[in-house]
C-alpha cells in the first residue's frame, strides 16, 4: 500500500561535514531575517501615518522572503545531498575567554524546510489577517508583531548555534507575548499573555543551562562542534543536556508539564493562533529536539523521557480537544496533541525524526487551515467560539465548509489527505521501536478522530443554534483564497513531499535515519489504525451528529469535567508553583521591611534612645557641671595614683 | 622656710575654693571662689618656681593673673547682666542651658 | 602617551557648567536647564572623543594617565586614568547625565520647602564631576575623596527635590554610606601603613598597592573595610534597605543616577580595588559574597514580586541585577568578569529606560507611584506603553538587548565555576519574568482607572530622552563586540592578578572523537 516501497532501503547516518561557506543566492541568507525585520521596526516605529498602508509593508516583506526562501530551495534541489549546507558568518557577537558566539546563520536541509513553512504560511497567514483585522484600529501594529515573529522565527530556524537560537527562541517568545495579549485591555488577554511568558521563561531556564552545560562540557556551543564532539562527553552529561534541552522545548511546544499556557494562549486574534500556536512556534521545541539529534542519540534515558513526554501530551491533548466547546481551545488541545505526535518521534531517533519534521510539516499546513478556517467562522458570527451555538454552517459558508472538511480529513488521516502520510509514518516508527508507544500513538489516533468529528459536526453539520444576532456570511476573498491554498496543502502536501519531495531522503543527511523491521506488515497496521480512526468518527457522529444542546450538559463522567478543566492543570500549577511563589514573595516582603529594614531601624533607633537618655545628664544647673569636673579630676588622679604617677 | 608649707597652704586654698564653688550658690560668691583657686594655683607655680630655682613658674603665674583679670571681666559683666534681668544672682536658677 | 588631558578636562566641564548655572538668577529657570543640557552634552561629546581614542590593544593598565603630586607627605597623588572597566563606567554616567536633565527638565519647580530649580540642575552637573572622578581615579585616596563626596550631591538631591518623605530617606542613605565610608576609611588608613611597612614608604598609588605582599590576615582584616563600603553602596543584601526608601523619595533623574551610575561604583570597587589588592582575601571570601550575591538575585526577585509601588519594585529589581554583578565579580572567570562590567552598562541603560518611563508616568498621575493606581497604559497611551514594555524587557533580560549580554555571561561563568550557583542563579531568570510581567500587566493592560482616560502620550521631549536610552540597549545586544573589546583585557589583567584561570572544558573540540 501506499507508503511503503518509497522508503529508502539504506540507513543514513547524519553527516556532519563542516558546511560549505554561504555563496551565490546563499549569501542572502541574512535578508531572510532582515527583511521581515525592517518591517517590523517600519510598522513599530512610523506611528499613525502608516496606517491605511501599513499592512501591505507586512505582507510584502514576508513574501519576499518567501520567494527568496524558494529560489534557496531551487538552487539547494540543484545541488548533491553533501552540499546542501551553507554557513553564513556576519560578525563576532558574544565574547569572553574561550566563550566566543559569532552572529552565524546555517541554512541546511532541515532549515530549510523550516524556512519554506514559515514563510509560505506566514504569508498566506499575513494576507488573511487583512481580512480578519480589517477592522482593528491597530492592524497596523498587529502586522508588526508578525513581521516581529517571523524575523524571530526564522532567526531560531538558521542560527548556527545554540546562544543565537535562544535570542530566536525567545523573540518568537515575545511576538507570542504581545500578540496572545493584543487585545491587552481585555484582562484575560493580558493575564494569558503573561502566563505564556512566565511558563515560556521556565523552559528557557532549561535552555540557558543547556547551553551552559554545552560550553562547559566542550568548549563551544555552535551546532558543528557540538555535534562533533558529542561522543567525548560522558553519559551523564549528555542525558543533562538532553533533559535540559527537552526542558526548553516542553515550555515552547506545550508539552507536559508546562502545557497550561497554550489554551489560555487562545486569547490572540486567530490568525495568531493559526501562526504561532499552531503551524511555526509551537513546533520550535520539536525542531530543536531534533537539531539535537547528535546529543538525543547518545542517551538513552533522555530520548526515553522525550518519547513519554510526547505520548502524555499527545493523550491529554486529545482528551481536552474532546470536551471543549470553544472551538479555538478545542483546536489547541488538538495542536497539543499533534505536537505531542512529532516529540514522541523525535524521541524514537533516527527512525522518527525525519518523520517528526514531516509531520510537522503537514501539521503546519493543516492546522493552519484549520484554524483560519475557524477565524473565518467566528468572523461570520460576531467573533463568538462557541460551537454549541454554531451548527448548520455549510450552506452559508461554502469555502470555509470545505477547507475546514480538507483540514479536517488531514487531520485524522484518510487517505489521501496529507496527515495519513505523515501520522501513520509516526505510528509506524513508534511500533518499531515500542509496542506501547505505538498502542498508545494509534489509541490517540482514535481520540483525534473523535474530537475533530465532534467539531466538525457541532459547527458546520446539524441544526442551526445560532444566537439571534447572528448573520453568519462567508468571509472576503482575501481570507477566503488563503483558506484555499491551505486546503490544497491539506490534501495534497503529504503525498507530494512523501513522493516526489522524497522528504526521507532530504532529511536524512542532517538528521539520520534508519528502518528496523516489525512484526506487524505495514498494510495491516495502517488498516488498523484507519477502522480506529473510523470507530471515534463514528462514536462522536452518533453523539453529536443528532442534536447538541446550547448549554453544555452537567450530568458528565469525571473525565469529561476533568478535560473541560483542562485536567487540572492551572489548579496544579497553582499549588504547585503559583501560591509557593506567592507566599514566598508575601513573607520576604514582610521579612525585608519588619527584619532587615527592622533591624537597620532598629540599631537607629536604640542609637537615638540611648542619646535621648544620655543628654539628661546636660541638666543646666552649673554646680552639678563643677562637681562632675571635680570628680573626674579625683578619678584621674585616683587613677594615677594607683597605676603609679612616674 | 620649707617650701614644701607653700604648695600645702596652696592646696588647702584650692580645696576651700573648689568647695566654695560647688556649696555656694550666689554667683558672686562663686566666682571669688574661682579666684581663690586661681591664686592657689599661682601660690604653688610661684613655689615650684622657687624650688626649681628657674622663672618659669613665676612667668605662668603672670599669665594666670593676667588671664584672671580677663575672666572677671568678662564673668562680672555677665553675672550683672543676668542679675539686671532677674533680679538674682543665684547660679541655680538660670539653667534654661541644657539638654 | 596623551598630552591633553582628557579626563580631568571633563570632569572640570561640569563642575564649570554647575558654578554657571547656580550664578543665573533663580527665576530664569529655563535657561539654567539649556545651559545644563549643553554643558552634560559637551562633557558627552568629550567623552566620546576620548573613547574614539581608546586603545583596547594596548597593555598599559591605564590609558589617559594624569598624575600631580597632591600631599606628598602621605604619598597621595591625584592621579587618574582608566582601563576598559573605567571608560565603560565614565562613559555610562557621561551618556546618562543628559538623559536626565532632558527627562526631568519639569521634575522640579521652585517651590516653598524645596529647592531651587537651577540648584538641582547644578547639583547634577557636580554630581557628574564627582562620577567621573571616582571612576578615573588610580589614586586610592583620590578614590575615596570621590566615594564620600559623592554623597553631598546625592543627599541634597534627595533630601530637597524629593517625594514626602524624602528628608528620612536621604538621611538614611547618608548615614548607611557613611558608616560604609568609615570602615573604608579605616581599611584605607591600614593599606597605607602595611605599604609603608612594606615598600619603606607609604602610598595610596593603585599600581604600586597591587601585587603588595600582604600576609594573609592583614589582608582580610582590610578587604573587610573595603568590602563593607562597597556592600552598602551596590547595594549587596542584606545592606540593601536604604536603596528603596531612597528610590522611592528620589526624582527619577535622582533615582536613575544615584542606581544606575553610583551604586556601581560598590561592584566598580569590587572588581577595581578588592580583586587586585586583596587576591587572597578575595578568594578567602568569594563563597560568602557569592552566597550575598545568589541570595540578593532571589530575594530581590520575590521582594519585588509583593511590591505595589513602582519605584520600590525597580529598587528591588536593582538590587536583584546587583546581585548578578556581584557573583560575575567573584566566581572569577573571564566570562563572569566580562558579564559583570557589561550588565554594570546594561543595568545603568535598563535602569534609565524603568525610572524615566515609570516617571513620566507618575508625572501624569499626579505623583502616584502606586501600581494599582495605574491600568491600561499601553491603549491609552501606545507610544509610552510600548516604551514601558521595552523597559520591562530590557529589564529581564531579553535576547537580543544589552542586558542579555550581561546577564548571560555571569551565569555562564558562575555556572563553568560552580555548577549549583549556576543553577540557583539561573532560575533567577523566571522570577525576573514574573515579576516585571506582573508589573506590565497591572500598569499597561486592562481596564484603565477613570483618572488615566486623559492622559496624554510621551510628547517629543520625553521620546528624544528616551530614544537613545533605546537605541544603545539595542545596539548593544546585538553588536557587544566593540564593548567587549575594551572590557576583555581589564577583566583578563585583573583575573591574572588574583591567579585563577578558566576552568577548560571537559571535552578538548580539537580531539573530539567519535564513538
Amino acid at each position: 500500500m501506499i507508503g511503503n516501497g518509497a522508503i529508502i532501503a539504506a540507513d543514513v547516518a547524519p553527516i556532519l561535514e563542516p558546511s560549505s561557506a554561504a555563496t551565490g543566492i546563499f549569501a542572502w541568507i541574512w535578508l531572510l531575517i532582515a527583511l521581515p525585520l525592517a518591517g517590523a521596526i517600519v510598522l513599530l516605529t512610523t506611528g499613525r501615518w502608516t496606517n491605511r498602508f501599513g499592512h501591505l509593508i507586512g505582507v510584502a516583506t514576508v513574501v519576499i522572503a518567501a520567494g527568496l526562501a524558494i529560489a534557496m530551495l531551487i538552487e539547494m534541489m540543484g545541488r548533491s545531498a553533501e552540499a546542501r549546507s551553507f554557513e553564513q558568518t556576519l560578525y563576532s557577537w558574544v565574547f569572553a575567554g574561550q566563550f566566543q558566539v559569532d552572529v552565524a546563520f546555517q541554512l541546511d536541509q532541515l532549515s530549510m524546510v523550516f524556512v519554506l513553512l514559515i514563510t509560505i504560511v506566514g504569508s498566506l497567514i499575513h494576507i488573511y489577517s487583512i481580512g480578519y483585522m480589517a477592522h482593528d484600529p491597530d492592524r497596523r501594529r498587529f502586522f508588526g508583531f508578525l513581521n516581529l515573529f517571523v524575523a524571530a522565527m526564522l532567526l531560531l530556524v538558521l542560527a548556527d548555534n545554540y546562544l543565537l537560537l535562544y535570542v530566536g527562541w525567545e523573540g518568537v517568545g515575545l511576538a507570542s507575548f504581545l500578540l496572545i495579549g493584543f487585545w491587552q485591555y481585555k484582562p484575560s488577554a493580558a493575564a494569558a499573555a503573561k502566563k505564556a511568558f512566565v511558563i515560556n521563561r521556565v523552559g528557557d531556564v532549561g535552555l540557558s543551562l543547556a547551553i551552559m552545560l554545552m560550553f562547559v562540557t566542550f568548549g563551544s556551543v555552535t551546532f558543528e562542534s557540538v555535534f562533533s564532539s558529542a561522543g567525548g562527553a560522558s553519559d551523564s552529561t549528555l542525558t543533562w543536556i538532553g533533559l535540559l534541552l527537552l526542558l526548553a522545548a516542553a515550555g515552547k511546544s506545550a508539552q507536559f508539564p508546562l502545557q497550561a499556557w497554550l489554551l489560555d494562549a487562545m486569547e490572540g486574534p486567530t490568525p495568531v493562533s493559526a501562526l504561532i500556536h499552531a503551524a511555526t512556534m509551537v513546533t520550535a521545541g520539536v525542531y530543536l529536539i531534533v537539531r539535537s539529534n547528535a546529543i538525543y542519540d547518545k542517551t538513552v534515558f533522555a530520548a526515553t523521557t522525550v518519547v513519554v513526554i510526547g505520548v502524555i501530551t499527545m493523550i491529554i491533548g486529545a482528551v481536552i480537544g474532546s470536551a471543549k466547546d470553544d472551538i479555538k481551545k478545542a483546536l489547541a488541545g488538538s495542536t497539543m496533541s499533534q505536537i505531542g505526535y512529532m516529540v514522541l518521534a523525535a524521541g524514537l531517533g533516527p527512525v522518527g525524526y525525519v518523520f517528526a519534521i514531516f509531520h510537522l510539516l503537514t501539521h503546519g499546513v493543516f492546522k493552519a487551515n484549520l484554524f483560519l478556517s475557524a477565524g473565518s467562522v467566528m468572523h461570520g458570527m460576531n467573533n463568538g467560539v462557541d460551537m454549541r451555538r454554531f451548527g448548520a454552517l455549510r450552506a452559508v459558508m461554502m469555502i470555509t465548509f470545505g477547507a475546514f472538511m480538507f483540514g479536517y480529513l488531514a487531520i485524522i488521516g484518510i487517505p489521501p489527505f496529507s496527515g495519513f502520510y505523515s501520522k501513520d509514518k509516526i505510528i509506524l516508527a513508534a511500533f518499531e521501536q515500542n509496542t506501547i508507544v505505538g498502542i498508545s500513538a494509534v489509541l490517540a489516533a482514535g481520540i483525534t478522530g473523535f474530537y475533530m468529528t465532534r467539531m466538525f459536526t457541532m459547527t458546520f453539520l446539524g441544526k442551526a443554534r445560532w444566537d439571534d444576532d447572528a448573520h453568519p456570511h462567508e468571509s472576503p476573498p482575501v481570507m477566503t483564497i488563503p483558506l484555499i491554498v491551505l486546503a490544497i496543502g491539506s490534501l495534497g502536501l503529504g503525498a507530494s513531499l512523501y513522493y516526489w519531495g522524497d522528504i526521507v531522503e532530504w532529511l536524512a543527511p542532517v538528521t539520520g535515519y534508519e528502518s528496523r523491521p516489525i512484526a506487524i506488515p505495514t498494510t495491516v497496521l495502517e488498516a488498523i489504525t484507519l477502522v480506529i480512526v473510523l470507530i471515534g468518527v463514528a462514536i462522536a457522529v452518533l453523539m453529536y451528529g443528532k442534536s447538541v444542546p446550547i448549554e453544555p450538559p452537567q450530568k458528565v463522567s469525571v473525565l469529561t469535567i476533568a478535560a473541560r478543566n483542562n485536567l487540572y492543570d492551572d489548579a496544579t500549577n497553582d499549588i504547585v508553583a503559583v501560591r509557593p511563589t506567592w507566599y514566598a514573595a508575601r513573607f520576604l516582603v514582610w521579612f525585608d521591611n519588619r527584619i532587615v529594614d527592622g533591624a537597620v531601624n532598629a540599631s537607629a533607633a536604640f542609637v537615638g534612645g540611648a542619646s535621648g537618655r544620655l543628654r539628661r545628664l546636660q541638666n543646666g544647673f552649673t554646680r552639678s557641671y563643677a562637681l562632675v569636673m571635680v570628680i573626674g579630676v579625683i578619678v584621674v588622679f585616683g587613677v594615677l595614683a594607683l597605676v603609679g604617677l612616674s | 622656710m620649707n617650701p614644701e608649707n607653700y604648695i600645702i597652704l596652696s592646696g588647702v586654698l584650692f580645696t576651700i575654693g573648689a568647695i566654695g564653688v560647688l556649696v555656694r550658690r550666689n554667683a558672686i560668691v562663686v566666682f571669688m571662689s574661682v579666684e581663690l583657686m586661681l591664686n592657689a594655683a599661682n601660690l604653688a607655680f610661684v613655689a615650684f618656681a622657687r624650688i626649681n630655682g628657674n622663672l618659669d613658674g613665676q612667668v605662668v603665674a603672670f599669665f594666670v593673673m593676667v588671664v584672671a583679670a580677663a575672666e572677671v571681666v568678662v564673668g562680672l559683666a555677665i553675672i550683672v547682666t543676668v542679675f539686671r534681668s532677674r533680679r538674682s544672682a543665684s547660679i541655680d536658677e538660670p539653667n534654661l542651658l541644657k539638654y | 602617551m596623551n598630552a591633553f588631558p582628557w579626563l580631568t578636562t571633563i570632569g572640570v566641564v561640569p563642575l564649570i557648567g554647575s558654578i554657571i548655572v547656580m550664578l543665573l538668577p533663580a527665576a530664569r529657570t529655563t535657561l539654567a536647564k539649556q545651559i545644563a543640557l549643553l554643558i552634560s552634552l559637551v562633557t558627552l561629546g568629550l567623552t566620546i572623543a576620548m573613547a574614539l581614542q581608546f586603545n583596547a590593544n594596548s597593555t598599559e593598565p591605564f590609558q589617559f594617565v594624569e598624575s600631580t603630586s597632591w600631599i606628598p607627605a602621605l604619598g597621595i597623588s591625584y592621579s587618574v586614568g582608566v582601563d576598559g572597566i573605567g571608560l565603560v563606567l565614565v562613559a555610562l554616567a557621561t551618556t546618562l547625565v543628559p538623559v536626565v536633565i532632558l527627562a526631568g527638565w519639569n521634575d522640579v519647580e521652585n517651590a516653598a520647602g524645596k529647592g531651587s530649580v537651577k540648584g538641582y540642575f547644578a547639583l547634577l552637573l557636580v554630581l557628574e564631576t564627582l562620577m567621573v572622578g571616582v571612576f578615573a581615579a588610580t589614586d586610592l585616596f583620590l578614590f575615596y575623596v570621590f566615594f564620600e563626596a559623592m554623597l553631598v550631591p546625592i543627599y541634597f538631591l534627595i533630601g530637597r527635590y524629593g517625594g514626602a518623605q524624602r528628608s528620612y530617606a536621604a538621611v538614611k542613605f547618608l548615614i548607611y554610606s557613611l558608616v560604609g565610608g568609615l570602615f573604608m576609611l579605616a581599611s584605607l588608613i591600614g593599606v597605607y601603613v602595611v605599604s609603608a611597612r612594606i615598600l619603606g614608604e607609604g602610598t595610596f598609588d593603585f599600581l604600586s598597592l597591587v601585587g603588595l605582599e600582604m600576609d594573609s590576615t592583614t589582608q582580610r582584616m582590610l578587604f573587610l573595610g573595603f568590602f563593607f563600603a562597597f556592600a552598602i553602596k551596590a547595594p549587596l543584601w542584606p545592606f540593601h534597605t536604604w536603596l528603596p526608601d531612597a528610590a522611592k523619595e528620589s526624582t527619577p533623574a535622582t533615582a536613575v543616577l544615584l542606581i544606575g551610575v553610583l551604586d556601581k561604583v560598590g561592584t566598580f570597587g569590587m572588581i577595581r580595588y578588592l580583586l587586585p589588592i586583596f587576591p587572597e582575601a578575595s578568594q578567602f571570601y568569594a563563597p560568602v559574597v557569592i552566597a550575598m550575591a545568589v541570595i540578593g538575585i532571589l530575594y530581590g526577585a520575590f521582594v519585588a514580586l509583593g511590591q505595589n509601588d513602582m519605584k520600590r519594585l525597580f529598587a528591588y529589581s536593582s538590587m536583584s541585577h546587583f546581585g548578578f554583578i556581584a557573583l560575575g565579580i567573584f566566581v572569577f572567570t573571564s566570562q563572569g568578569g566580562t558579564g559583570s562590567v557589561f550588565y554594570m552598562l546594561a543595568h545603568g541603560l535598563s535602569t534609565a529606560a524603568l525610572f524615566l518611563t515609570g516617571g513620566f508616568l507618575m508625572m501624569r498621575r499626579g505623583g502616584s507611584s502606586l501600581i494599582s493606581d495605574y491600568g491600561g497604559v499601553a491603549k491609552i497611551a501606545p507610544v509610552l506603553g510600548g516604551f514601558l514594555l521595552f523597559a520591562a524587557m530590557s529589564s529581564l533580560a531579553l535576547p537580543g538587548l544589552a542586558s542579555f549580554v550581561g546577564e548571560f555571561l555571569v551565569l555562564l561563568g558562575a555556572f563553568s565555576r560552580y555548577i549549583w550557583v549556576g543553577v540557583i542563579a539561573t532560575l533567577g531568570i523566571v522570577f525576573t519574568a514574573a515579576y516585571v510581567l506582573r508589573f506590565y500587566q497591572r500598569t499597561a493592560t486592562g481596564p484603565a482607572p477613570a483618572a488615566m482616560v486623559d492622559m496624554p502620550d510621551a510628547r517629543g521631549r520625553e521620546i528624544t530622552s528616551l530614544a537613545p536610552i533605546v537605541l544603545l540597549t539595542l545596539v548593544l545586544g546585538i553588536v557587544p563586540g566593540p564593548v567587549l573589546d575594551v572590557i576583555n583585557p581589564a577583566v583578563e589583567r585583573t583575573l591574572e592578578i588574583v591567579g585563577v584561570s578558566d576552568p577548560p572544558p571537559t571535552v578538548d573540540i580539537g580531539e573530539g572523537s567519535q564513538p
